[in-house]
């Protein structure tokens, strides 16, 4: 019982942890809560859903182009919605952030309608039986997907030249520039990674649940912002943790306590981390510069 | 090789400089001494790009750099040492010198200047894959500059190297900006240290207020009665 627990948890976890990393990429960039990050989750998933019924994409293919779909969106939201406030006060682009969230649901609920949409099963449904737990198919490729694209995400970061742009930007900008990284770039394509993996996540929450809404991404959203701070927002491998572990957590609260209070036990354990260490598990304390 | 026609800046409706003028020919090191809030460090700003002028013109051979971004500066030749020494704290010194060549792409001759680098800084090549905010200040100092040494500059923006660093540590750092200047870089230095400033660079300009109040050769500000009392304590 509690190893099967432990298995929903991780996979609930690892679709939280992938939403949870384009908070914190963001944040880690321009200090900016990306509140519209949930609607491009549940974008994610509707691109998704359109893609494989509508124009009869194979499952695979949909997933991908989903992603790249969601990347553009996420552009358009930095280009249209934050860069015009880069230089105003952090409060202005935090509302900007809201609105173009609400924009964005309404949107979906205008052109999709306020019914929810079936996703289809992409593959024969099948469960496998071990000593400990069961898993779904599914399942496996959720976690599959997930910890693919999470250690991608890292070697990418850690390895390639912009990955290294990138943490020099996070670090300090002014001095980034100075080292000829154009610091416009480095934004668009943080945005462009970090939608691109929330729709991932939308699309494997999709075929997990096999419900699509418009208001999808409100709880997820708010979800994967919480693992962002729960891990320390801005720092990337907390995030992943922060995500697995509010997963895990969520899911044994339901399970032990009573699935009723599942969202309730999620914010405590938030609420218990931030009092014992307010910068999250990884997050390091921040100096004001002056 | 630089030249700048009454260029006015500040930050917000405060007016850091007032027109001010300074030219540096190749080869030269020139060196911008004065108190401290008077204006150098907003140059130095103002020329690399992070600032924009409000008005006046940079130009560097002979073209308008006054509206270019800063990474775009970069590729143009020009790299700048901010003060502070700024190297990125939780990025190893190695990468730090990478993103020093950021701009560049000829891979073979990074490697070279990389190897040259840590043959001019010996300390660094101790510490290379130590993560850069744990160097000692000097450390970071040398880190910082051969960063902007990996952009192979033809002009080097130097904001107050002697910053926050023992006094022998200060005297190794004057003779390495010696020796960049040597091989063939052309240097402007924004320093408090008139004294140490002035022996090494060729010319000077004394800066008060937002204003270019004194320009001559070092030798001569060196013996110029109003520097020696304001700038050399005597």
């Amino acid at each position: 019982m509690f190893i099967q627990q432990l298995m929903n948890g991780l996979v609930l976890g690892s679709t939280y942890a992938l939403i949870a990393l384009g908070y914190t990429m963001v944040y880690g960039i321009i200090e900016l809560i990306n509140f519209a990050h949930g609607e491009i989750y549940m974008f994610g998933a509707f691109a998704g859903l359109i893609l494989v019924t509508v124009l009869k994409v194979p499952f695979f293919l949909a997933f991908f182009l989903a992603m790249a779909l969601a990347s553009l969106l996420g552009i358009t939201v930095e280009y249209l919605a934050y860069r015009p406030l880069r230089r105003s006060t952090r409060l202005a682009a935090l509302i900007s952030a809201i609105g173009a969230s609400i924009f964005l649901q309404n949107l979906a609920l205008w052109r999709m309608g306020a019914q929810p949409y079936t996703f289809p099963s992409p593959f024969e449904p099948k469960v496998y039986q071990t000593a400990f737990f069961t898993i779904s198919r599914v399942e496996i490729i959720i976690l599959l997907f997930s910890f693919l694209l999470m250690i991608g995400l890292s070697l990418f970061i850690q390895k390639t030249k912009i990955g290294k742009a990138m943490r020099a930007t996070a670090q300090d900008k002014d001095t980034a520039s100075l080292m000829g990284i154009n610091i416009n770039k480095i934004i668009t394509i943080t945005f462009a990674i970090g939608s691109a993996l929330g729709a991932a996540a939308g699309v494997m929450v999709g075929i997990y649940f096999r419900t699509v809404t418009p208001s999808m991404g409100l709880m997820p959203g708010l979800k994967g912002f919480v693992a962002a701070v729960l891990g320390g927002i801005g720092n990337i491998p907390g995030a992943m943790m922060g995500g697995i572990l509010l997963g895990i957590t969520e899911v044994m609260g339901a399970a032990y306590i009573s699935s009723q209070y599942r969202d309730a036990v999620a914010f405590a354990l938030l609420i218990m981390v931030l009092l014992l260490k307010p910068t999250g598990l990884l997050g390091r304390p921040t100096q004001e510069k002056v | 090789m630089l030249r700048i026609e009454n260029l006015s800046a500040g930050y917000g409706s405060i007016r850091a400089l007032h027109q001010i003028s300074l030219t540096v020919s190749e080869g030269e090191i020139v060196c911008l001494i004065g108190s401290n809030g008077v204006g150098k460090t907003t140059t130095l700003k103002t020329i690399s790009g992070l600032l924009r002028p409000d008005e006046g013109g940079i130009y560097f051979d002979n073209r308008d750099i006054s509206r270019t971004p800063p990474h775009k500066i970069v590729e143009m030749g020009i790299s700048h040492v901010p003060e502070g020494r700024n190297v990125f704290p939780r990025l190893t010194v190695r990468e730090n010198l990478e993103l020093g060549a950021y701009a560049r792409k000829d891979k073979a001759q990074i490697k070279k200047d990389f190897a040259q680098v840590m043959e001019t800084f010996p300390q660094l090549a101790v510490r290379e894959k130590q993560s850069a905010g744990t160097l000692s200040g000097g450390e970071q100092q040398m880190l910082a500059i051969g960063r902007a040494l990996m952009s192979r500059p033809r002009l080097l923006l130097l904001d107050e190297p002697s910053m926050g660093l023992a006094p022998l540590f200060v005297l190794g750092i004057f003779e390495i900006i010696t020796e960049i200047n040597r091989q063939g870089t052309t240097i402007l230095l924004v320093e408090q240290n008139a004294q140490l400033a002035l022996r090494t660079a060729h010319r000077g300009y004394v800066m008060e207020t937002g204003r270019i109040i004194l320009d001559d050769s070092a030798a001569a500000l060196l013996q110029n009665e109003r520097v020696r009392k304001a700038y050399l304590g005597e």
